[in-house]
């Protein structure tokens, strides 16, 4: 009787595996890739330690003054010293901490929002419990705090303050705009196309530039806006433009079945649209939602233009200190990071929900 | 039932309330706009544009000085406008389609540094590249004095970049002449070859010889006719260079910012239209016996390349508008030159306004309609 002897079976051959296989085969595998890899590495060689020398190695991270100043690198006392005008603008030192109250409060509500989000309503009140305490809190004259004038708003705080009024507000708006060009009314269809497609052919500029000079004209005197409430009308305008094509996309990618089905059970109109129809379009278009979010964070630099000292802003007011002459080019690095950093977690954030809400079962 | 419940009514109801809202609020804000002008004694109309200037501009592609009228600047804005974004569109899509497919290449180092590239620059503001250009990369070059030499004709410093510029002499007209006949001269080379393609199934090599064509006709044409160019070479003479072309620092922070900005969103959109390819085209493609080159001509790209052009186009759109934001470092394009210097001049901030973004509507509509043209030329044919 055959007795099977298992065999072990035998390695894999030293050229598939290893680091250095690894090498020849994501590398060096022709000699394109061989001189393309050389170059990539000359030039990431000719570029990377410079920088870290001038932004790490050489630089200055403590003192208070511009004689701390001594490494031939980056001096980051610069920063360190205007940090505050960077965060806050010119407000007002000993009302900061109410701004830092909103920025902590923004984390408690997203837990709240995390926990007892579980209806609708609660979501919505939630929502928008968040913005009118923060204002509350931000421009003052409630709870006796003393009024912040708008001017002295300004840093980081005026550009979130910025994207995130035209992010949520416009939020709506858009979703009546996509609504609206999705109608088989025509009057509210082309009123509706009109509108979006003339707010997308514009600059955001030039339309900043007919809210600082034109939209007074359209008021009464009496009616005053200050200069960033009409930059926040603009933006929000703006985006609700943006926002109602992006939801439009999603209530494209929604089957005519869903809509029959809906109208199959009696559902009228806003039944339909808002129960059936909106929550799925919404789930397809977060990523573009996102994204939409993040190209207005991106435009709220514009405001400067206008007057507004927002984070980009900062960066001249602050170098134009004389005792801080010359120090631009380490504002700038700084507020890039900043810039940088919200825009690329928000798409990274993006992906995770998007993987979160896609229930396809595929 | 009652009359609530009918459709109809219900429809023409809700769009009268509409019309009736619309119509009350814009009847209130031109009222609102008529009563303001009356009582400020804001001059209107659009006699302004015949009007003297009388400031000047520090690059004009086109005849321009103090004594024009505000017409023209508003053509020196719109030229500029145009100048930034051809080069501006130009460059972004060469280094665009160079990115996209570096991303999706098997080396390693390639396809990180690419998508280093894109995660970078897509993830900062456009205005706040525009002013990183200028003010710290550009403003950081050397003055005219100690510039940064290029092969000896080709000057870079803070005052700009100054290059060679070409001046055509008589018979320059032939070798242009001759261009043009080379061009037709290919277009009947292809013409044969794909004839022949059909009729035999050989495939001939035309794209060395159109080449050949392209560049060796003229180029004896020229040799023929004497070579009737020469080129006016920047020289320093002062504090600056005079002579030759300059492109000034504000618009090569410009171009700049705009070309790599948009690049990245044209590489993201070259390297998903590749993706969207469905790997069972390359495999039947392969199976047929068609070479990788083949292949990928005759199969791949004609799809991909389908995907990838409608949000290229969109991005040639926002490259436009995006050039408005050269108001920021005053580059004299038409934001700069129309909504700045001219409605500060005039005080005509309706009119001015409302043509400049006349201007941009007009290219985005033309764009869109561009768009559709090409979306509906190249739709797959299903029968």
């Amino acid at each position: 009787m055959a007795i099977f002897n298992e065999k072990q079976a035998r390695p894999a051959p030293s050229n598939t595996k290893g680091i250095i296989n690894w090498i020849f085969k994501n590398l060096l595998a022709t000699p394109f890739d061989v001189a393309m890899t050389f170059t990539i590495l000359a030039f990431l060689f000719w570029v990377i330690p410079p920088f870290i020398n001038w932004a790490i190695i050489d630089a200055n991270f403590v003192g208070t003054t511009k004689a701390d100043c001594t490494g031939t690198g980056a001096c980051w006392v610069f920063i360190s010293q205007k940090i505050n005008m960077f965060i806050y603008g010119f407000y007002p030192e000993n009302e900061i901490y109410r701004v830092n109250i909103v920025f902590g409060l923004f984390f408690v509500f997203v837990t709240l929002f995390k926990y007892f989000g579980n209806s609708f309503i609660t979501k919505i009140v939630i929502f928008s419990v968040y913005p009118v305490i923060s204002f509350m809190l931000i421009s003052g004259g409630y709870f006796g705090l003393p009024i912040v004038d708008t001017n002295d708003w300004g840093g980081l705080m005026l550009t979130l303050v910025v994207a995130a009024t035209g992010i949520v507000v416009a939020f709506p708006i858009g979703i009546v705009l996509a609504f609206g060009r999705q109608s088989k009314l025509p009057v509210i269809r082309n009123a509706s196309v009109v509108y979006i497609e003339f707010i997308r052919g514009v600059p955001l500029i030039t339309l900043l530039f007919m809210g600082s000079v034109i939209l007074p004209l359209f008021f009464r005197e009496g009616i005053d806006f200050d200069k960033l409430l009409r930059a926040l009308i603009v933006i929000t305008l703006f985006q609700a433009a943006y926002i109602a094509e992006v939801i439009r996309g999603g209530l494209q990618a929604i089957p005519k079945g869903q809509y029959e089905a809906a109208d199959s059970l009696g559902l009228s109109y806003w039944q339909k649209m808002l129960l059936v129809i909106l929550p799925q379009a919404l789930k397809v278009s977060i990523p573009n939602l996102v994204g939409a979010s993040i190209a207005l964070f991106k435009d709220t630099t514009l405001v400067l233009i206008i007057g507004l000292f927002d984070l980009l802003a900062m960066v001249h007011l602050t170098g134009s200190d004389s005792n801080w002459l010359g120090y631009d080019t380490e504002g700038y690095v700084f507020i890039t990071f900043i810039y940088w950093f919200f825009c690329f977690s928000l798409s990274k954030y993006s992906k995770i929900i998007e993987a979160r809400y896609n229930t396809d079962h595929r | 039932m009652s009359i609530l419940n009918n459709k109809q009514f219900r429809d023409i109801m809700s769009q009268l309330i509409v019309v009736v809202g619309l119509v009350a609020f814009l009847w209130y804000i031109t009222s609102n706009l008529l009563y303001n002008i009356d009582q400020r004694g804001i001059t209107t109309g659009f006699d302004f544009f015949s009007q003297t200037a009388g400031f000047g501009i520090a690059e004009s592609p086109i005849f321009y000085d103090e004594n024009s009228s505000y017409f023209r600047a508003f053509l020196v804005g719109l030229a500029n406008t145009l100048m930034v974004s051809f080069v501006g569109i130009f460059f972004a899509t060469i280094i665009g389609i160079v990115i996209g497919i570096a991303r999706l290449s098997k080396n390693f180092l390639i396809s990180k540094l690419a998508m280093s590239y894109v995660e970078l620059f897509r993830n900062i503001p456009i205005l706040l590249q525009i002013l990183f250009w200028y003010n710290v990369v550009l403003a950081a070059l050397p003055s005219p004095k100690q510039s940064i030499e290029i092969t000896a004709t080709m000057f870079l410093n803070n005052r700009g970049f100054n290059v060679p510029k070409p001046i055509f002499e008589d018979g320059f007209g032939l070798v242009i002449l001759a261009f043009f006949i080379s061009i037709a001269l290919v277009v009947y080379l292809v013409k044969w070859a794909n004839k022949k393609f059909e009729q035999t199934g050989k495939d001939t090599l035309v794209l060395p010889w159109a080449i050949l064509i392209l560049i060796g006709f003229p180029f004896i044409i020229y040799l023929i006719v004497g070579s009737p160019m020469s080129f006016d070479i920047p020289a320093l003479k002062g504090f600056n260079y005079k002579g030759g072309m300059n492109y000034s620092p504000e618009f090569l922070a410009l171009t700049f910012a705009l070309s790599i900005y948009t690049a990245t969103y044209i590489a993201e959109a070259v390297r998903s239209g590749i993706e969207a390819v469905p790997k069972g085209q390359k495999e039947a493609a392969a199976s047929l016996g068609l070479t990788p080159y083949q292949s990928l001509k005759a199969v791949i790209l004609p799809q991909a390349v389908r995907i990838a052009i409608p949000p290229i186009i969109n991005q040639y759109l926002n490259l436009i508008k995006n050039s408005s934001l050269a108001t920021a470092i005053g580059y004299p394009e038409l934001v700069t030159i129309f909504s700045g210097t001219v409605l500060n001049q005039t005080g005509q901030a309706i009119e001015v306004i409302l043509v400049t973004m006349a201007v941009y509507l007009f290219i985005s509509l033309t764009i869109s309609a561009l768009l559709n043209f090409v979306n509906k030329k190249m739709e797959i044919k299903e029968r």
